[in-house]
């Protein structure tokens, strides 16, 4: 049985304020499902629940892998589980260098009942490992000996986030624009790497604005999210459709949702 | 401040006397104590109206619970942080201000290198050391604590090594102290011109709750184009009082190289000044505090430009859980005559928890016209986003903050060129961190 991660009906607030209302998303492994939709439309939102950010509050519905309740795991026992995000936005963590970084996670999630303080893996084993990781990945050794997204520039950042999935082979992730302010090269390595580093078996959630990222990992089902909902699940045409057109059909379509997504991107510039 | 300022039979008149007639010391060493008491018994206790003693609060300070060091008082063992996984030209170990054991490697020895406890120096180097306790870099009335320590002192170290000499391998020496105690140990470091060494000091307690009272004095001398790395860890246990008056004197085109680590004692006053005396010294302290319970912790530093042409770069990190506090006050002080003068000062503190507060008041005395000094500071929380970040790559929330506190003090570290000390201090911390609230 392939494993499934199944999100229903999910409304999530933050700060009180309902950004997602009622999703409804089933992911197998091995499948890619692209998720698109305008800003403000509650893309990351979704990501960042699926983690268990604890400033979004999950109000109503459920998140279950494999039938199991993942709301009532923490964020690093979601990761321990096999969930992963690759983030739009990284954070910086300085002074704790990226191989010390990559150890730990990739210990932690492979015996995910691993005790605090219970011995890492085996240095050389980690070594040798991110070595060729890094290596498919055509970064620099010395990057390994660099603070976590500490004065990495945007496409850096991107990259550590791949090495990271590369790293810790997930069942399942989610790509938060992760081909978003790459130049061209750039974005057509990173596609290539998320294919190569085994995207195939993982369920794969693509949050992405470009085609190149689809091209090369094409998604069986396109989601497209407005105003805090799924409106519309297509297969890979609908894709490129709203690459090719842009969201007008989607928003005519959707008058409601699209009043809820106003709302929701005037609040987010709002700063509220 | 009325129990300090009532009699205290303990550090009296009477057990002075009895206490000099202890010593085995020349007749000048004996006149200097005499003196340094009397200096004690004419001053009055710091008070919150003394810009030193402000934010340090003293009334649950008995010194009458306290009794001086007895000679040959004390036998106990601890295993030193800092020792570990080194191999060390030399080591001074001592309990309850008493000599425990002490060891130099014999090729430094012949050097003419001097490594030890103060009775036996003083009995073979006595005229040597002589002007370094007639004319101390701590004056015996800075304060009260000075000169109950300029009267009582015992216990210590003292390291001379003489021009030219390098010593490759460490130093270390560590101050051990039993539930109840008192150390008044003195530490004299003197680098002759040209020398270069590596001191380890470290405190211990004889378990993590212990009390005691420690009052002690530092002073270290590196000569013209001497080089000195020297690292001192205050790891008492978490009921002692720890006074300190900590004095460098850098030569010409000298350099000094300090890390510092407070981690120890339930309250802890140091006073921590660096001159630059000379054209051309230079001065890199590292400071790294972590407090937890109702720790305190102040110090107050000085960098002292007194010549043209020095550097000081001054760096302390310190994070906070609980409700302890830290506070800082720091000056640069430029003389008139300390033209192009390098100076920088900083503070970062890390607050582990709301109760927790840390003041940092950085200051500049600048009399000179070409100069260049900054400073500054910061005080946050850690960081919920990477708290979250980490927990998302299978770090759990305490790994998560221990992650983060390490790497806030990474910085120091990276500054350690040594690198058991660098792991000691780092497994330190890190053993401490507790779940974030």
């Amino acid at each position: 049985m392939a494993d499934v991660l199944k999100i229903e009906n999910l409304h999530v607030h933050v700060e009180g304020k309902p950004i997602l209302r009622g999703v409804n998303l089933k992911l197998v492994r091995g499948e890619t499902h692209a998720l698109m939709g305008p800003n403000g439309s509650g893309k990351s939102t979704l990501g960042l629940a699926i983690m268990g950010h604890p400033k979004y509050e999950v109000v109503e519905g459920a998140i279950t892998l494999n039938g199991e309740d993942l709301l009532e795991r923490s964020p690093d026992e979601r990761a321990r589980s096999g969930v992963f995000m690759a983030f739009q936005r990284p954070v910086a963590i300085p002074g704790v260098k990226m191989a010390d970084f990559l150890r730990h996670a990739a210990t932690n999630v492979r015996n995910p009942d691993r005790k605090e303080g219970a011995e890492l893996m085996p240095m050389r084993d980690f070594r040798r490992e991110l070595k060729a990781r890094m290596s498919e990945l055509k970064m620099d050794v010395e990057f390994a000996r660099r603070y976590v997204n500490d004065g990495f520039s945007g496409g850096e950042m991107k990259r550590a986030e791949i090495l990271q999935l590369a790293m810790l082979q997930p069942k399942f992730a989610i790509l938060d624009e992760t081909d978003s302010g790459l130049d061209a090269d750039a974005v057509r390595l990173a596609s290539e790497s998320i294919a190569e580093i085994g995207g195939k078996e993982m369920g794969l959630l693509i949050i992405t604005h470009h085609d190149k990222l689809l091209e090369h990992n094409p998604p069986e089902f396109t989601h497209v999210m407005l105003g805090g909902r799924i409106v519309e699940t297509g297969s890979r045409e609908l894709a490129d459709e709203l690459h090719n057109l842009g969201y007008d059909r989607i928003r005519a379509t959707y008058p409601d949702d699209e009043v809820e997504n106003r709302t929701l991107l005037d609040k987010e510039k709002a700063g509220v | 401040m009325t129990e300090l300022s009532s009699p205290c039979v303990n550090f009296s008149e009477t057990s002075f006397d009895e206490f000099l007639e202890t010593r085995r010391e020349p007749a000048w060493l004996l006149s200097l104590r005499r003196a340094a008491w009397q200096t004690y018994c004419d001053g009055d206790w710091p008070t919150r109206s003394d810009e030193e003693w402000m934010r340090t609060d003293l009334r649950s300070f008995r010194l009458e619970r306290f009794a001086p060091p007895m000679a040959g008082g004390g036998s106990l063992r601890v295993d030193g942080l800092l020792s570990r996984n080194v191999e060390l030209a030399g080591n001074v170990a001592s309990a309850d201000g008493s000599l425990v054991e002490q060891h130099l490697a014999d090729e430094v020895r012949q050097q003419g290198v001097l490594f030890g406890d103060w009775e036996s120096m003083l009995e073979e180097h006595g005229d040597l050391l002589r002007p370094y306790l007639e004319k101390p870099l701590v004056e015996s009335s800075y304060d009260k604590f000075a000169s109950l320590h300029a009267a009582y002192w015992t216990g210590g170290r003292v390291l001379y090594v003489p021009r030219g000499i390098v010593i490759k391998q460490p130093l270390h020496s560590i101050s051990a102290m039993g539930d109840g105690k008192t150390d008044l140990g003195r530490t004299l470091v003197i680098l002759e011109e040209g020398a270069e060494a590596t001191l380890l000091t470290e405190t211990a307690s004889s378990d993590e709750s212990a009390t005691g009272f420690h009052c002690g004095c530092t002073e270290i001398y590196v000569g013209p184009r001497a080089r000195l790395r020297f690292v001192n860890l205050q790891n008492w246990g978490l009921g002692v009082w720890h006074f300190s008056q900590q004095r460098v004197r850098v030569g010409r085109d000298a350099s000094l190289q300090w890390t510092t680590a407070t981690l120890g004692a339930r309250l802890s006053q140091v006073n921590q000044h660096v001159v630059l005396a000379e054209p051309g010294a230079e001065s890199q302290v590292n400071g790294v505090l972590f407090t937890e319970g109702k720790q305190h912790a102040t110090c107050n530093s000085l960098q002292h430009h007194a010549a043209t042409d020095c550097r000081s770069d001054f760096l302390y990190k310190s994070a906070l859980q609980d409700t302890s506090r830290t506070v800082w006050r720091g000056m640069i002080k430029v003389d008139q005559c300390a033209q192009r003068t390098d100076g920088y000062q900083r503070n970062d503190n890390l607050l582990l928890s709301t109760r927790a507060r840390a003041d940092s008041i950085p200051g500049l005395e600048i009399e000179a016209d070409d100069v260049r000094c900054t400073h500054g500071s910061t005080s946050g929380r850690v960081d919920e986003e990477l708290i979250f970040y980490l927990q998302c790559r299978g770090f759990t929330r305490k790994e998560a903050i221990r992650t983060v506190v390490t790497g806030f003090f990474q910085q120091i570290f990276d500054r350690i060129t040594i690198e058991s000390v660098r792991e000691a201090m780092s497994n330190a911390i890190a053993r401490r961190v507790r779940d974030y609230e």
